[in-house]
């Protein structure tokens, strides 16, 4: 599978008051065709602002100091605004958190849907009309044809989302970035919404960037996930890797702190709060919070390891030299969890992706 | 659409019942007003007095004057002025409200709708010297009295440039753009600062930017999906401020002669002209609990979730 999208070592800083704020710190990944990646990490740590880096929608204090973002092989850095508005809804579209606030309250919602379809596919209105309505079907909104005349207010939380999402699939976008698209929505609701993605997704196949910070979204929707912290990807690789065999103390924080049904005891919680981006730590960011933190993390940023071909980890716990580690007491008993209930789903040859066992390759 | 209807008949109801109240008011609180409508009294008898009270009915009883005005009113006769050469007070009213209300209205809309440009352009740049020139620019124009204006204008256009008229009024257009100039600045600064304030909660709002999102250009978002949702806040002030507008300003129709209304009002009460008194400040109620009315209307076609019907909301 090629890539649609590559960043490259983005490097993104705000301008305020207090100084240069360095929300994104040297961020790359890469987008394949057809796959969802999601990306993870709790509020701050740069999720949302890679994403609107993609789209060139940045506030104006924005500065990106550094890095390529290629989409087909073009930098969309270097694009101008009006080549970015070409790509804007038509290559690469947007879903967004709160569907109470992303529509416009004063415009019908047949109005806004055949808005980017009348600005990139040069329609007339009749034609662009007849799209909207198809669109309305695809996303499973019942007599589409009344409601195109309504407004955002006479729709419930769940289709308003409906909505959006008919909007970013109006031209067919090669990319779909949604950002937190379930997180203002009831738990039924977000299943619908889920669903309703990863059925589309199968119908046009378009590549999605899916941002949240629910990890049990992210199980349910990814192939691969990227975990961010304070403006870094700390760890990326296939669904499977990061939940059954996560290897940095971020990613095992973060998975330790979701609730399981076995859950009794109280919610383990990451300790700390995340670093001042003004003025970033030396070495790993998260080391002031991360209980097996060693003193070179303290004094130099940690590369990525290799863990297998699709997996890799920003730690130093995996260096040869770092001595081996046991990953902490509530990810094995999850790992046991999960090989215990999925050993019906996996042939044996499967659970290979439980091979690092309890230990940490690192300490190979 | 039924329901609207009825709301609309109840509204106007209610402005009838409201109109009826502000001419009773009034009508007690003039005939409070020390003096007679005898601006020579001194030369006058007794008898002289008694006779011309008895002929404008001025000895009855006050709730008598006050049943005969009102059922007077109701056919539509609004008296006869004591001052202007005894003309009626709806001939009176009906020659002079026209220049008013010409010019009003040529100075709300022109000064709205600079004003909603210069605000927008001020929130899309926010915070920069294109943002403080049009605040300043605005805050100039509420603060420099209507009537410097006016006389700056007639300097530079009447007397230095001679493009328009100094002061003369002949009913043409070009006799119009000066004091419509200097009645639209206060308009114009007064909506530029408040579509300036809404927009930049506008802009920053994820219909915004989910507009962006499609591809959108900032000033297309901008004017096509920013300016309605910023324009309660304005629609609010522009009712008082369109009323006051069209009933004239009393100084700027001085200063360029113009046969307007509030000079009238302004002598009507100085000389106790009863009839007068009470013709115009219904006018002026009226247009104000109508545009009220138009207001409300307003808030329904821009903004759809205030809008009164039955329809809609079947989740």
């Amino acid at each position: 599978m090629n890539n649609v999208l590559e960043v490259k070592n983005l490097n993104i800083t705000f301008d305020t008051y207090a100084g240069k704020v360095k929300a994104i710190r040297g961020v790359s990944f890469n987008l394949k065709k057809g796959e969802t990646l999601a990306i993870v990490g709790e509020s701050g740590s740069g999720k949302s602002v890679t994403t609107r880096s993609i789209m060139r929608l940045l506030s104006q204090n924005a500065n990106v100091e550094d890095g390529t973002i290629l989409y087909n092989g073009d930098d969309l850095i270097k694009k101008t605004e009006k080549e970015m508005q070409k790509i804007r809804g038509k290559d690469i579209a947007m879903i967004f958190q709160d569907p109470m606030t992303s529509l416009n309250p004063t415009m019908t919602i047949g109005k806004q849907i055949s808005e980017p379809i009348r600005l990139h596919q040069k329609l007339n209105k009749e034609e662009a009309t007849n799209r909207a309505l198809e669109l309305l079907n695809l996303v499973g909104l019942p007599q589409a044809e009344k409601r195109m005349k309504q407004y955002p207010h006479q729709f419930s939380g769940g289709q308003r989302q409906r909505i959006v999402i008919a909007i970013a699939l109006a031209c067919n976008p090669e990319i779909l970035i949604a950002d937190e698209p379930t997180t203002a929505l009831d738990v039924t609701i977000q299943a619908q919404i889920l669903d309703l993605m990863k059925e589309l997704q199968k119908k046009i196949s378009t590549s999605i960037i899916f941002i949240t910070h629910d990890l049990g979204v992210v199980a349910n929707v990814a192939d691969r996930v990227a975990v961010m912290y304070a403006g870094k990807i700390v760890e990326v690789g296939t669904v499977d890797e990061i939940f059954y065999n996560p290897q940095h103390p971020y990613t095992w924080g973060l998975i330790s702190s979701m609730p399981t049904l076995e859950t009794e005891k109280t919610l383990y919680a990451i300790p700390g709060t995340p670093p001042d981006l003004l003025d970033p730590p030396v070495g790993d960011a998260f080391a002031p919070r991360n209980e097996f933190a060693m003193k070179i993390d303290t004094e130099l940023e940690p590369p990525f390891f290799e863990v297998s071909d699709t997996h890799s980890a920003a730690t130093w716990l995996l260096h040869p030299d770092a001595p081996a580690v046991t990953p902490p007491a509530e990810i094995r008993a999850r790992q046991a969890l999960y090989k215990e209930k999925f050993a019906n789903y996996y042939g044996k040859n499967e659970t290979s992706v439980f091979s690092s066992e309890n230990e940490v390759k690192g300490g190979l | 659409m039924k329901s609207y209807a009825k709301y609309l008949g109840k509204r106007i109801l209610y402005m009838f019942l409201t109109l009826f109240l502000i001419a009773s008011i009034t009508f007690f609180l003039m005939k409070l007003l020390p003096g007679t409508p005898y601006s020579n009294q001194d030369k006058l008898s007794e008898e002289q007095i008694f006779i011309m009270n008895e002929k404008y009915g001025l000895n009855e009883p006050l709730p008598v004057q006050y049943v005969v005005y009102m059922s007077r009113l109701l056919g539509g006769d609004l008296g006869t002025s004591f001052q202007f050469n005894n003309t009626p007070v709806t001939e009176l009213l009906s020659t002079r409200v026209g220049p008013s209300l010409q010019l009003g209205i040529q100075a709300v809309v022109l000064g709205t709708t600079l004003g909603i440009i210069l605000g927008v352009i001020a929130a899309m740049n926010q915070n920069t010297w294109i943002d403080t020139t049009a605040t300043f620019t605005a805050i100039l124009g509420r603060s420099i009295p209507n009537f410097v204006i006016a006389v700056l204008l007639q300097l530079i256009f009447g007397v230095y440039l001679k493009w328009f008229p100094i002061a003369l009024w002949n009913n043409g257009f070009s006799s119009s753009v000066l004091p419509t100039l200097a009645l639209a600045i206060a308009p114009l600064a007064d909506s530029a600062r408040f579509i300036r304030t809404e927009m930049v909660e506008v802009l920053s709002s994820d219909y915004v930017e989910l507009a962006r999102a499609k591809g959108l250009s900032r000033l297309t978002v901008a004017f096509k999906h920013g300016v309605r949702n910023a324009l309660i806040p304005l629609v609010t002030i522009l009712g008082p401020m369109a009323v006051a507008l069209m009933t004239g300003s009393l100084v700027v129709e001085n200063i360029f002669a113009i046969p307007g209304i509030g000079e009238q009002f302004v002598k009507s009460i100085l000389t106790n002209d009863y009839p007068t008194i009470m013709g115009v400040t219904i006018l002026y109620s009226a247009m104000l609990v109508g545009i009220i009315l138009v207001v409300d209307v307003l808030y329904g076609i821009i903004d759809p979730r205030i809008r009164v019907t039955n329809e809609g909301g079947d989740e």
